[in-house]
């Protein structure tokens, strides 16, 4: 396999990884637009703990994705007071607070950025991916996450039913930040190198994008979404100039015709070739 | 009776509420003896859903205690309460968008073993919980509709598969809204059978409802409500023919 074609699919692992940790979050109808800063803290931890204290690296992203989903959880509880967008735009605040604190510390090199990580192989990054990817399938038919589907739906709803919401939404947060910052140590051991600017706005953007576009119903839809985001400006380029504005433009039609993304659960039921079984 | 307060399933003592300016409950008492019907009735604006929401701590009492199977629940949250064993329905229905019926007989089960079990697939590990929404299901008669997402339903069908969420949460006290309004007289009758057979089974009732037909032929004991405050008490029988509360309601309601 050419450099090229590994640096591709190493960036579709650690973007459905990023996807997901949005998708968890989202399943309890709550967006968030600050997973970027789950990452960085997960990268810059995970980074810091193998090149300073020579933490073998499977026990750094462990360490990495606990200590970010404290975090989401602290951040989980304020964000029970914010709904729709406002939510969406205090988790923006948040990934920037992260961010511009990145930036300024200078113990891990402030906007010099970090590097000294060792390089790690596309199959280690594709077994993260494909082992929470997997949890993730599973955790889909239990019944936990038939009470996010309901605090999805009708949040008090739920509550007024016997569901427990503070601890399910506050909860989806801790779930997903763990999994960004898996994203992010991955990133940051694959890349060998890391800055503040890797976890920018931008990059959480891009998270959510490819959510909406794989399907937002559906965990396998961070997959296909993920792939989608990297490989269709590859393929694009015989547009040269046109091939964002093409991608742009692909983009609005799938969500005109599709809301809930590409796939969903009817779709996958037709593919497993099961019929809609329950 | 010596023992006379494990009859009692729930005690409301001199429960308030305002909101802003307005008394929606001003000391309401009332007791819900075990395996009873009970029934609240009163005009609309009367405070009775306000009385469910107290009760399910949606809201919480300014003033006044409740007391339900011995505990004391009125600070408690929602899902505290529920799972303590009172579970209810909504005038408005308000299911699950995207769920199908047989979804909203599971969901609102309560968790059974460890934390696990909750985050394995319900096939795996469930046998208990499947047959316990089989049986409900069947008891309501909505098995043919188990696939089919609920709110795309007849309203009628809707009303059963809350009432069957509700039951799915295994309550002592169920407590519904409004469960006939929009019914035609078929159904409506249908439904007194099926909440006659669930109370003999040992579940205790307290129910909101306007038609008046349905709820003397159904309830043991009736509270009235109105404006906030409650005007009468007692048996059926007694409450037809009670001039107070013929004035406040069924006397205004025979006048239109």
């Amino acid at each position: 396999m050419s450099t090229y074609h590994a640096g591709l699919l190493a960036d579709i692992g650690i973007l459905t990884l990023g996807a997901l940790s949005v998708y968890i979050i989202l399943a309890t109808n709550q967006l968030s637009l600050g997973n970027a800063g789950f990452m960085g803290i997960g990268s810059y931890l995970s980074s810091f703990l193998t090149v300073e204290l020579h933490w073998p690296l499977t026990a750094a992203v462990v360490a990495a994705a606990l200590s970010a989903s404290v975090i989401g959880i602290v951040v989980g509880f304020p964000a029970l007071r914010l709904k729709g967008i406002y939510l969406a735009i205090a988790t923006l605040g948040f990934g920037e607070m992260v961010r511009s604190f990145l930036l300024v510390f200078t113990p891990m090199g402030g906007s010099g950025g970090y590097h000294g990580m060792q390089h790690v192989s596309l199959g280690y990054v594709w077994i993260w991916t494909a082992g929470i990817l997997v949890v993730i399938l599973v955790l889909e038919h239990s019944h936990l996450w038939l009470q996010m589907r309901a605090v999805h739906d009708d949040e008090t709803a739920a509550g007024l039913v016997g569901l427990n919401t503070t601890l399910i939404k506050v909860g989806a947060f801790g779930f997903g930040a763990a999994v960004a910052a898996v994203a992010g140590a991955l990133f940051a051991h694959h890349h060998v190198y890391i800055e503040p600017g890797n976890f920018g706005f931008e990059r959480s953007i891009d998270f959510v994008l490819a959510v909406i576009l794989g399907g937002s119903t559906v965990g396998v839809g961070a997959l296909g979404g993920a792939g989608l985001l990297v490989l269709l400006p590859e393929w694009l380029r015989f547009l040269a100039d046109w091939r964002l504005a093409a991608f742009g433009a692909l983009l609005v039609i799938v969500l005109l015709t599709r809301r809930q993304g590409i796939l969903d659960r009817p779709l996958l039921a037709r593919l497993s070739f099961r019929g809609a079984g329950p | 009776m010596s023992d006379g307060s494990t009859d009692v399933l729930l005690r409301l003592d001199a429960v308030a509420k305002r909101f802003g300016g307005v008394r929606a409950l001003s000391d309401v008492s009332m007791t819900v003896g075990r395996n009873r019907i009970v029934g609240i009735i009163g005009p609309n604006g009367a405070g009775k859903t306000t009385l469910f929401n107290l009760m399910t701590g949606a809201y919480r009492a300014d003033a006044g205690t409740i007391i339900f199977d011995d505990q004391p629940i009125t600070d408690w949250p929602p899902h505290r309460i529920i799972r303590a064993g009172l579970a209810r329905t909504f005038q408005n229905i308000r299911l699950f968008a995207g769920m199908t019926v047989w979804e909203h007989v599971l969901v609102t089960q309560p968790p059974e073993g460890n934390v696990m079990r909750g985050l394995l697939p319900l096939r795996w590990s469930h046998a208990a919980v499947s047959a316990r929404a089989e049986q409900i299901l069947k008891f309501f008669g909505l098995e043919k509709y188990r696939d089919v997402l609920a709110r795309t339903l007849p309203y009628g069908i809707q009303r059963k598969v809350d009432m069957a969420r509700a039951l799915a949460a295994a309550p002592k006290l169920l407590l519904l809204d409004e469960p006939v309004a929009g019914m035609n007289h078929e159904e409506a009758d249908e439904l007194r059978r099926l909440l006659l057979r669930l109370n003999e089974g040992g579940l205790t009732i307290l129910l909101i409802e306007h038609d008046m037909a349905f709820v003397m032929n159904l309830c043991h004991e009736l509270y009235v409500l109105d404006f906030g405050v409650r005007i009468a008490a007692g048996e059926p029988a007694a409450i037809r023919s009670d001039p107070v509360v013929l004035d406040a309601y069924l006397g205004s309601e025979a006048a239109c």
